[in-house]
């Protein structure tokens, strides 16, 4: 009772409270760092674990010859090869640091046998997998994406918006609405140097006194230039022209991430995080205990 | 025609993604790219930064995201060596090393003049996830001791006076999912107030925006934002257009050739949407629905 309960659930306390005790308490930061390397190594020896939780499931799986038995024979042998070739660190060529020993060899060594299992295995294998998405994505959105109601609109509306705006495609059609590039080419050519980069700045949020163009400020420039600056100033700053630039697709996207979704966004991960402390408290306090298991 | 698009097999469609994605890769159909706010951001705070800052860079991914992610992993690489900043690598996820060895080679290659440990060094893979993150903040030399070939990090000139990711002036992040970004955010910007920015996958990317504007000072959303981010630092780094960097295996408008796949196969996505509600709503009004 006392080694499968008490002490799991004092040790739970003592380094949680720790770990908290460094958010707040400097001297405790040290005590966290052993916590934390402590942490690491009992990750990496976890590795064994799920190495044999691998074995132990697929050897089964072949013994008792159940459906894809041949699968498990598969999954094995890549993974005892791999695990031999890298654990050994066969073909690896010792560095200039450790001469002798190809043991302190970089695992992913160019030109050996771990790297060509990377380079011809892992690589392909895992692109092709991650490339297959876009098929079945394209397919789902033609069978399941309906308008059926008016959530379902709504979704639809944004993720037309989204998906042309992330493109060329949302620049070109709604190209028609004004952006800076239009209040540049009404000056003439001579200007557009000196209006799109003072633009780009008004456009940032300087005041029309504060912007600069190579090393002169507002001051020292020409009447005309002055001129444009102002006369740009007040178009950026115009209520209908921001109006008509933010329906421009690019901007539309833009607008919805920062906006409505990042409002969303924050909501959700701060309940999740106040979730996070709750729980937490619970398991250090040792009033949550599942995950010791059962008796 | 109605029957055949209602029962429409889906390997119709797998055909037509393939050709969509295919066709503009093989006619290498390129589109113009406009920096966004969000690129701009990025670009501006590793160039705003005093030449040589030293900077960590942590590659967070592997090959099932190199697809979207290595463009702008090796264009912060490039950035960061045209700054002549001090550049840490690192990985959380045990298939990184390769895409910092990819990034290395580009030093390598392109900027001969910048060597090893005094230019740039890698601290390799350390399992643990956030539990690395943390120790990062407290001691890299106890945390990681050697470099990835094993050399004594005390005989490393660029670590001199580095005890901590404290004594970087910012984490540049490449990010897949987690450990990555947002462990980054949770902690060591947020705790240490070290700067950050990122490069993220489309799936990523909407979780990272509450951490916007601080300490998360800007992040590269998808091969959208790597392609913008392209296009600023050939902009701004005209060399970066030239045939031998434009042929490079990395190159440097790899982001940008991929938009065009990406801009039919949006489209074509579009279009199947349309389609389906189009005869969603046939069927409806005729009550089959």
């Amino acid at each position: 009772m006392i080694a499968k309960r008490t002490i799991p659930l004092l040790l739970a306390a003592i380094v949680g409270f720790l770990m908290l005790a460094t958010y707040f308490v400097p001297e405790t930061e040290s005590y966290g760092a052993t916590a934390m390397e402590m942490f690491i190594i009992i990750s990496a020896a976890a590795m064994i674990l799920g190495g044999g939780n691998l074995l132990k499931i697929n050897l089964a799986k072949m013994s008792q010859r159940r459906p894809g038995w041949g699968y498990a024979g598969i999954t094995l042998a890549a993974f005892i090869g791999t695990l031999i070739i890298g654990l050994f660190k066969i073909g690896a060529t010792p560095t200039a640091a450790v001469p002798g020993h190809s043991w302190a060899a970089p695992i992913v060594q160019e030109g050996a046998p771990f790297w060509w299992i990377y380079q011809y295995m892992i690589v392909p294998l895992t692109a092709t997998m991650f490339a297959m998405l876009a098929f079945y994505i394209a397919s789902a959105a033609f069978r399941a994406f309906r308008a059926k109601n008016p959530e379902a609109i709504l979704l639809l509306a944004t993720a037309f918006i989204v998906l042309l705006g992330q493109v060329y495609a949302g620049y070109w059609l709604t190209n028609f609405l004004p952006n800076l590039q239009h209040l540049v080419d009404i000056l003439p050519e001579s200007d557009h140097a000196f209006a799109m980069i003072v633009g780009t700045q008004l456009e940032g949020g300087a005041a029309w006194w504060q912007v600069n163009y190579d090393g002169l400020s507002f001051a020292q420039f020409t009447t005309l230039q002055q001129e444009i600056v102002i006369n740009m100033d007040a178009s950026l700053n115009d209520w209908f022209w921001q109006f008509l630039n933010g329906l421009r697709l690019e901007n539309l996207s833009d607008i919805i991430g920062e906006v409505p979704q990042k409002a969303g966004f924050r909501a959700i991960v701060i309940g999740i995080a106040l979730g996070v402390v709750s729980t937490s408290l619970k398991v250090i306090l040792g009033v949550d205990r599942s995950y010791l298991g059962s008796e | 025609m109605m029957n055949f698009l209602r029962n429409l097999d889906r390997r119709w469609i797998f055909l037509l993604m393939g050709v969509a994605v295919a066709l503009p890769l093989l006619l290498k159909a390129s589109f113009p790219e406009n920096p966004n706010p969000g690129a701009e951001i990025v670009f501006n705070t590793i160039e705003n930064l005093p030449n040589g800052s030293r900077i960590l860079l942590s590659y967070d991914y592997d090959p099932g995201s190199q697809g979207e992610l290595m463009p702008m992993a090796m264009a912060f690489a490039r950035h960061c060596a045209e700054k002549k900043h001090k550049m840490y690598f690192m990985c959380l996820w045990p298939l990184g090393e390769p895409m910092i060895q990819e990034a290395m080679n580009i030093l390598r290659s392109e900027f001969p003049e910048l060597k090893y440990g005094t230019d740039y060094m890698n601290f390799g893979y350390k399992p643990g996830n956030e539990a690395v993150i943390k120790n990062t903040v407290q001691d890299l030399h106890t945390l990681f001791g050697t470099d990835y070939n094993k050399t004594s990090l005390n005989q490393i000139p660029m670590m001199k006076g580095v005890k901590t990711i404290k004594n970087m002036k910012l984490i540049i992040n490449c990010s897949a999912g987690d450990p990555g970004t947002k462990q980054w955010i949770q902690y060591a910007a947020t705790p240490e107030s070290i700067p950050i920015v990122a490069g993220v996958t489309g799936v990523q990317a909407p979780q990272l925006v509450p951490y916007l504007p601080w300490p998360l000072l800007g992040q590269l959303a998808a091969i959208k934002g790597a392609a913008a981010y392209e296009q600023i630092l050939i902009e701004e780094y005209s060399q970066f257009e030239e045939p031998a960097y434009v042929d490079a295996a990395q190159s440097t408008t790899a982001a940008k050739q991929r938009m065009g796949p990406q801009f039919v196969a949006h489209l074509l996505m579009i279009g199947l949407i349309v389609l389906g509600n189009f005869i969603y709503f046939i069927d409806r009004r005729r009550g089959r629905a």
